[in-house]
């Protein structure tokens, strides 16, 4: 796990329910801050995944940001209201 | 045991190899420059079609379709081919004009594989293709399969019925000793023969020159997109009639679109690229058909190196200067779905000189009868 | 049509737009990143205290340098193809844009070689680097049962930076050949040409090692169902929630194999293919340079000083001066770049790449689930390399398009097949490098 060295001044939510965040950070460190495990699911296993590079390279860290599919959290900066979801295989790219 | 040597691992030699050896009394050997299946065979955008080809090949096209069906006895694998259809879809009252006129043709030369279908019809087979459509041609039995898997699996079956596959090995010219056995000269030495066949796709016709043979072809590097996976939509492969499509998702559920948008293609370092704004038009118009996809990620692109003839036709047949040497090139891009009868015709006329197979109007000569007048 | 592209804002990029506007070319600079750094220089500042603060300290000079430049910067940029011409194709916020350079500086960076072990696909496994990322972008530091395993120097600067930021490790599985150092120490000499990598390493190791366990060993495997629950070193269950992995770095060739006719050379000392350049940087295309660690792992200093050198070479070859004055301009520079490579030998030597796991189970490509036993049934069955593994397995077709892959099932298949790696050609990549929509694409032919 992860924990914070400084404060959180805004908040997004993940799957409706609101967790704290500093804007400008990567959404995906907000993400692992507040202790979310599974980002998505893989179409080719249904297995869970989460960021792994943190850097844009491998592609694991796939959520749905604002009702768009697909985007790599770790290279989303975080917005305050910010409304990100897990990808499910049945919703990718759709 | 006769001697035969095959340049060219793509699926024509694959074919053409197993069918020889499957006959008995010849020793069959596979030349392969690079690997098997690495230019267009392996990479093409896998249409099993007989819709809409051009009629001297409909024939040929009629019978491979029956191979394919029955593919898992011919080569122990369906190469993953999935009868869901060839739809060419008709855009405009133009484009149903010139769709009925192609069915009239077809028709009326006994073939009744193609069918019309009004736009209802279009519209329950494929519940995400855009309103404007009128109406479409189908072939219901066409379909797609797995270039790569169909590869292995000619592949396999070829090495099972005795053939031998030579990777890695350069065929540099084509000769004759003085009693008439053919020889093939290799960066390996040179190899004789009784019988040769040329299935060297884009390099072929770079071989016939080097006997004298005159057989026009360019290079071709048709570009396809994929995309990332997506919910299943579309089970059928999607043209169109006025525009270059074609369209397709696969069994993983990633879309492959193609239709013979042109990147560019270097024959002698065997490479080929892409054009990025020939691919955008595929994409536009992918995306005008079927809007579902606009938002959809394109993972890849990539292109194979095929041979293109003047007329969009194979070459199939008897070299005209070097008797026992056979010609099999220049699918133009449209040679997948050929590939099971055009081995078995090819291997025919190699073993006996003489086919039923209706590959008469793909001879060579067609070009040579042109040089001489 | 400008002077001179940029892809990558890290310090060879910065370094060359810097150079290049101060020799007077028109420079866009472009990185996928909302602020200049790379991922060594992330959000670094000039008064960071600690652990790496040299290093920032130059980064945040280079940022304000590259601020003052006047180089046109377009950040959040992410490039997807170059044609001949040059002429690249980027995306911005989702609408793609084409550009015509006279030259190209390609600085696209490293990323961390993956370190496959069983179950490294759970959630709660991530590279060393993606915590550091953490750490610089976000300020998050270990707590809990966060564990590290593997070898390379930033594995102890991370251990040093988040302990020194109040973090908490559980343990260090350090994976290095401990017969390593009798290999290396010949290249010793060497390496003292610039102490300071080796005095900086081992201030970080010492620090480290006095506050977290320290195991040695290779056999490790992540337990767990639906998140790392485990570790198993050697048998021996360590309760984990966080497993950080780190297996040194390799050059980021992604869309330099993408470019027809574009050489790389097997670079057996990294195990890593790297684009064949002069001096200079020159590509073996006309009008494509590659400068910092995509042309081969040097580190931050040296990337920043072949930015330069590559943005004197791109002036002499627009015409704003001639050779002897370019290799005026560039001989110090050349000099200072062989003093920061001369510890690389011994680095490269004591750090060697590990070897890919034996587990037939193992999954080498996490995109398509690919195990290494699958890649080994494929070399059976007569795939000859991984171009062709593509189409035997899938693997390296995700949607990271064999980023994290390729060095795993390139060295597979060189093992399965008998091969010296050097042997075995690169995979292929195509444009798009990064995935962008088909109707971003489209838009494009309007």
């Amino acid at each position: 796990m992860f924990k914070r060295t400084e404060p959180t001044d805004c908040s997004i939510t993940w799957q409706g329910q609101a967790i704290p965040a500093r804007a400008g950070e990567p959404l995906a460190a907000a993400l692992i801050a507040a202790g979310i495990t599974q980002f998505r699911t893989t179409v080719v296993s249904g297995a869970p995944r989460a960021p792994f590079c943190m850097m844009g390279s491998c592609f694991d860290c796939l959520v749905e940001v604002n009702g768009e599919a697909n985007r790599q959290a770790c290279m989303t900066l975080v917005t305050p209201g910010m409304a990100a979801n897990p990808m499910q295989p049945e919703v990718v790219g759709a | 045991m006769k001697q035969a040597l095959i340049i060219g691992g793509g699926l024509h030699g694959l074919s053409t190899a197993l069918h020889l050896a499957r006959r008995g009394g010849w020793r069959v050997r596979v030349l392969e420059r690079r690997h098997v299946g690495r230019h267009s065979s392996g990479v093409n955008a896998g249409g099993v079609r007989r819709l809409g080809r051009d009629l001297r090949e409909v024939g040929l096209s009629v019978i491979a379709a029956e191979m394919w069906d029955n593919l898992p006895r011919i080569v122990g694998d369906d190469g993953g081919f999935r009868p869901f259809g060839q739809i060419k879809l008709a855009e405009s009252d133009a484009d149903i004009a010139k769709l009925e006129a192609r069915q009239a043709a077809t028709h009326a030369r006994g073939w009744t594989h193609e069918e019309m279908i009004d736009r209802d019809e279009v519209l329950r087979l494929l519940p995400a293709v855009s309103g404007h459509v009128r109406g479409a041609m189908i072939v219901r039995g066409d379909g797609s399969a797995n270039p790569m898997r169909t590869v292995m699996a000619f592949r396999r079956a070829a090495q099972e019925a005795g053939v031998e596959i030579i990777e890695g090995i350069a065929v540099n010219g084509i000769g004759t000793t003085g009693s008439g056995t053919l020889v093939v000269e290799t960066d390996r030495g040179p190899m004789q023969a009784d019988r040769v066949a040329n299935c060297a796709g884009a390099w072929a016709s770079g071989l016939a020159a080097g006997i004298g043979e005159h057989i026009p072809t360019n290079a071709k590097a048709s570009m396809m997109i994929v995309t990332e996976r997506l919910p299943f939509f579309c089970l059928p492969t999607v043209g169109s009639a006025a525009r270059a499509l074609s369209f397709k998702q696969s069994e993983v559920g990633t879309v492959v679109i193609g239709g013979g948008h042109q990147g560019a293609n270097d024959i002698a370092t065997e490479t080929s690229s892409q054009n990025l704004m020939n691919l955008a038009k595929a994409a536009r118009i992918a995306a005008e058909i079927f809007p579902i996809v606009a938002g959809a990620r394109i993972i890849r692109s990539w292109t194979g190196i095929e041979a293109r003839t003047p007329d969009e036709v194979p070459v199939i047949g008897e070299s005209g200067v070097m008797p026992g040497l056979f010609h099999s090139f220049g699918y133009s891009g449209h040679g997948f779905q050929l590939c099971p009868a055009a081995g078995a015709a090819v291997a025919e006329l190699m073993a006996q000189g003489s086919t039923n197979m209706p590959v008469a109007e793909l001879s060579p000569a067609r070009f040579q009868q042109k040089a001489a007048a | 049509m400008i002077d001179l592209l940029i892809l990558g804002a890290g310090p060879a990029g910065m370094a060359a737009a810097i150079e290049a506007s101060r020799l007077g070319l028109s420079v866009q600079l472009l990185d996928e990143n909302a602020a200049p750094g790379g991922q060594v220089h992330r959000n670094a500042r000039a008064d960071a205290r600690g652990p790496g603060d040299i290093q920032a300290h130059a980064g945040a000079k280079l940022m304000a340098e590259l601020a003052a430049s006047g180089a046109d910067c377009v950040y959040g940029a992410t490039l997807w193809a170059i044609e001949p011409g040059p002429t690249a194709f980027y995306s911005v916020n989702g609408a793609a844009r084409r550009v015509e350079a006279k030259r190209i500086i390609l600085a696209p960076g490293a990323t961390e070689r993956a370190l496959p072990i069983p179950g490294w696909t759970l959630p709660g496994v991530m590279g060393v680097g993606a915590a550091q990322t953490l750490l610089k972008s976000a300020g998050l530091v270990p707590q809990g049962e966060v564990w590290i395993a593997g070898q390379g120097p930033l594995l102890w600067l991370y251990a040093a930076q988040a302990l020194a930021k109040g973090g908490r490790i559980a343990g260090i599985l350090d994976m290095s050949d401990p017969g390593a150092w009798r290999r290396a120490v010949w290249r010793l000499p060497c390496a003292l040409r610039k102490p300071r990598y080796l005095m900086l390493g081992l201030s970080w190791m010492r620090a480290v090692t006095k506050a977290v366990p320290v195991h040695c060993g290779r056999a490790i495997r992540a337990l767990g169902t639906d998140r790392l629950e485990a570790i198993e070193i050697d048998g021996v269950r360590h309760a984990a929630d966080t497993l950080l992995l780190h297996d040194g770095v390799v050059p980021n060739t992604q869309i330099t194999r993408a470019i027809q006719g574009l050489r790389h050379e097997w670079n057996e000392a990294q195990r890593a293919f790297r684009p064949v350049l002069d001096e200079y940087g020159h590509t073996s295309v006309a009008g494509v340079m590659v400068a910092g660690d995509s042309g081969g792992i040097g580190g931050a200093w040296a990337a920043a000083l072949s930015g330069r050198i590559a943005a004197i070479g791109a002036a002499c070859d627009l015409g704003l001066f001639g050779v002897e004055q370019r290799d005026a301009l560039a001989g110090p520079l050349m000099l200072q770049r062989g003093d920061e490579l001369a510890p690389r030998g011994f680095l490269d030597t004591l750090y060697a790449p590990l070897p890919v796991p034996a587990a037939a189970d193992t999954i080498l490509c996490r995109c398509e689930e690919v195990t290494r036993g699958t890649i080994d049934n494929a070399a059976q069955l007569g795939c000859l390399g991984v171009n062709q593994l593509k189409a035997f397995t899938r693997a390296g077709m995700g949607a990271c398009q064999g980023r994290t892959c390729h060095p795993l099932i390139h060295a597979a298949m060189a093992e399965a097949r008998h091969a010296p790696a050097a042997d075995m050609e690169a995979m292929r990549t195509r444009f798009p490098t990064k995935p962008l929509t088909i109707g971003e694409l489209a838009a494009l032919a309007e």
